[in-house]
């Protein structure tokens, strides 16, 4: 008899969500101006969990204007009574941990086991770091009394919804800024728990502002003249665009977008971790994280040994209920982001290359797309160069370090890299020689606030996360203000 | 692989050949497996496997024929209140205590594993050492548990580590032999799966991580990379070996934590205590506790377990 594990779902009774969430604009929740809603299912059943309001152009000039409000006392606060407020928010966060995991993985589709372990310990660390920048930011080395820029304007994805949340809101208010933050269109209800967590910790009205919507809130966002600050993380196709929009402005642009990872394996790997890292390099959250590891750069040599291991792992991966706690790889995000990676797997094998994966039963309703791995795979091929943001791996090789590099390189995008190998020397020449915001060295997907994240070329500019992060929010001290 | 042990310099080259291990990796690994939720039928399925692979010990100075009976009545009849329990797969004792434990299981399918070769230090000359051995099968052991020389290890005399094994080997007969690592006085993980590979060319039937004498014994990560190393030993060559994780296991959580290691590592053909088995003592009473839980929905308590 085989050890079959038995259904172990975690207890959705933990989270109460309403039938309709509105706006959270200057302290209170309110509908949309001209009273439109749209709906926000659970991408692993398709069910409706929340019917939520979409906000219009009006609804954000009233959003900017209380943040506008907002920000001349924020901004006067000392920074350490904005910290009390960040840590009070830090600790609500880590008390109400189970219920916003449980509620991110319905919305969401990713597996609880990755909210509890992954995101919503993240979400507070990030909130728990800031919180202790804000009254020495005289010291993070930009100048002697840095100021806050104002209003930030954020637009978040979909694939770490309260987490992208976190590294934008945690250094905008640290700092003294107010902001107002849209989430995505099919991930709304962590952003809106989280606006009821500021009212929980007494935040003052206006400082945060939460506008559900779908593209065209986010357009007339970062469109809005009264915006100091634009902070964008999500596709590069409407990073450029949101660059055009602010272009010939004064408000100031950070931009995390796309990437096409490269996890490169030396034949002195560490193979049985190595084989981890890339299961978790690409498989994490279903591949769709913008630093994925999404090609596998191979030594020629190790090629058979790795990939049997490879497959051999893949097959334990367990796919299915997002709530069960035994889950590794839970729904995609929506029928949309679903296409796409379909569409996408396809032009793999129409171009040639092959295709693998293992046996697996997919649930009958929702979003699902099983762990997929492409060998064979030129830098000629489209799902060499083109951003999946799903669970498939393009599985290249090379011969020697100079080639590992220069196809590693060799992408539109430089967000992050992966090098596996027991050398010391070798990790370090190569790492130096990627063009990537991040490489990591025999591990792969690791987070910390204190370490800066971001990207080269069309993976976008700036930095999120440790001091670093704060320089986005920051204006360097100077004799007069020559901002508003 | 004959010629990987040809000489000292080919086995040196063979065993610093092997993949590294990750430190960090390894342990993350094993922790992530070790959130697995084993809960209702799976539970039942994994405490009932967990005694059935009991290597039920004791090592004590003050062993007597009558704590090696009473530790046998235990491993026939784990729990007295309901004979469908399984029995442990073996008791485990001192070369002198073998003759007393085999009268004891006679007629059962509980086997009676001796340690040997100077244990725990294996500090003694070989002649010594294959007496010792001898002397447990002559009296009847059907599984040898073996500790290697940890300071020809230490000192990179891998050769003599090989030699020394299969000499034990040859004067097991039929016993099977587990061989034992000291893997708490190895050190690194790069250490481990060396002599585990040395351990397998030499012929064990198992690969055991510890004596349970010394700090660190058995941990979820030296038995993950311990079973990492059987599976791609039969890969390599066909021959399955067992894999035996002990001293520091004593509740139902960690020891179902291995077993959930074995599932996803190397999977059911190493489900079975012919192939897998924990080296424990107090380990059964937390498993027997836990199983009348699970059959009458109650907490029991200690004095509804049997000491031995």
């Amino acid at each position: 008899m085989a050890f079959e594990y038995a259904p172990a779902p975690e207890s959705r009774s933990v989270v109460e969500i309403a039938s309709s969430y509105g706006l959270f604009i200057d302290g209170e929740f309110r509908e949309a101006s001209d009273g439109k809603v749209f709906k926000s299912v659970s991408p692993s059943s398709e069910e409706v969990l929340s019917e939520v309001a979409q906000a219009s152009a009006e609804d954000v000039d009233a959003a900017v204007k209380a943040a506008r409000k907002a920000f001349e006392k924020w901004s006067t606060l000392p920074g350490s009574e904005r910290a009390k407020y960040l840590f009070r928010i830090a600790r609500i966060i880590q008390e109400r941990s189970r219920e916003l995991a449980v509620l991110e993985t319905l919305d969401n589709g990713k597996p609880i086991r990755e909210t509890r372990d992954a995101d919503l310990p993240l979400v507070a660390a990030h909130f728990f770091y800031y919180a202790g920048w804000a009254d020495k930011l005289s010291y993070a080395g930009f100048g002697p009394n840095p100021r806050p820029l104002g209003v930030a304007g954020q637009v978040i994805p979909w694939n770490f919804p309260l987490l992208m949340l976190a590294w934008k809101i945690a250094p905008a208010l640290a700092a003294g800024n107010t902001v107002v933050l849209k989430p995505a269109e099919t991930t709304p209800l962590s952003a809106l728990f989280f606006a009821d967590i500021c009212r929980q910790a007494g935040l003052p009205k206006g400082v945060v502002n939460i506008l559900t919507g779908d593209g065209s809130t986010g357009a007339a966002l970062v469109a809005h003249e009264g915006i100091d600050k634009v902070a964008f993380t999500g596709s590069t196709a409407v990073g450029k665009q949101i660059a055009r929009t602010v272009a010939g402005t004064d408000k100031k642009l950070t931009l995390e977008l796309g990437g096409k990872g490269a996890n490169i394996v030396f034949d002195d790997a560490p193979i049985d971790q190595a084989v981890e890292g890339i299961v978790n390099g690409i498989f994490f959250n279903q591949g769709q994280v913008c630093c994925a590891g999404s090609r596998l750069l191979v030594q020629e040599s190790i090629q058979d040994e790795l990939l049997d291991a490879l497959k051999r792992r893949m097959s334990t991966l367990r796919v299915g209920d997002p709530l069960d706690k035994n889950t590794d790889i839970g729904a995609i995000n929506s029928a949309e982001q679903l296409a796409r990676i379909t569409a996408l797997a396809d032009s793999g094998e129409a171009e040639g290359a092959e295709r693998w994966a293992p046996a697996c039963e997919l649930p009958s309703h929702g979003y699902w797309f099983a762990p997929t791995l492409f060998t064979g795979v030129t830098q000629a091929h489209r799902i060499a160069r083109e951003e999946i943001f799903g669970p498939v791996l393009s599985v290249l090789t090379f011969r020697t370090p100079a080639e590992a590099v220069a196809k590693a390189n060799n992408s539109q995008y430089g967000l992050s890299a992966g090098i596996w190998t027991e050398k010391g020397s070798r990790m370090l020449a190569v790492a130096d020689k990627l063009r990537a915001g991040v490489v990591w060295a025999n591990t792969f997907n690791k987070f910390d606030p204190t370490s800066p994240f971001g990207g080269y070329k069309e993976s976008g500019f700036g930095r999120e996360g440790g001091r670093h992060g704060l320089e986005a929010y920051l204006a360097p001290s100077s004799p007069e203000g020559e901002r508003k | 692989m004959a010629d990987v042990t040809a000489s000292e310099g080919t086995l040196r080259r063979f065993l610093h050949g092997l993949p590294g291990v990750d430190p960090v990796g390894l342990e993350a690994r094993a922790a992530t497996l070790g959130t697995r939720s084993i809960k209702t039928t799976a539970k039942a399925y994994a405490i009932d496997l967990a005694i059935s692979m009991i290597d039920l010990t004791t090592l004590e100075g003050a062993d007597t024929p009558g704590k090696v009976r009473a530790l046998c009545g235990k491993a026939l009849n784990p729990d007295p209140t309901d004979r469908g329990t399984p029995r442990t797969a073996a008791v485990c004792v001192y070369p002198d205590m073998v003759a007393t434990a085999v009268e004891a299981v006679q007629g059962s399918d509980v086997k009676v594993a001796s340690v040997a070769t100077a244990f725990p230090a294996g500090r003694a000359a070989l002649p010594v050492k294959l007496a010792d051995t001898k002397d447990a099968v002559a009296a009847g052991a059907h599984e040898i548990d073996m500790v290697i020389d940890r300071g020809a290890f230490l000192s990179g005399r891998y050769l003599e580590v090989f030699e020394e094994i299969k000499a034990v080997k040859e004067v097991c007969g039929n016993a099977r032999l587990k061989v034992i690592f000291e893997t708490g006085e190895l050190s690194t993980y790069d250490n481990i799966r060396r002599a585990s590979w040395i351990g397998m060319l030499a012929g064990a039937d198992f690969i055991k991580t510890s004596t349970g004498k010394v700090a660190v014994n058995a941990t979820p990560a030296n038995t993950l990379l311990m079973l990492e190393a059987v599976r791609d030993f039969r890969e390599l060559t066909g021959v399955q070996v067992g894999v035996k994780p002990a001293g520091g296991i004593r509740t139902t959580k960690d020891a179902i934590k291995f077993l959930v290691l074995v599932n996803e590592t190397v999977g059911e053909d190493w489900l079975d205590n012919h192939w897998f088995r924990f080296g424990a003592s107090s380990l059964l009473n937390d498993l027997l506790m836990q199983r009348q839980k699970l059959s009458t929905g109650r907490y029991s308590g200690p004095d509804y377990v049997t000491v031995d």
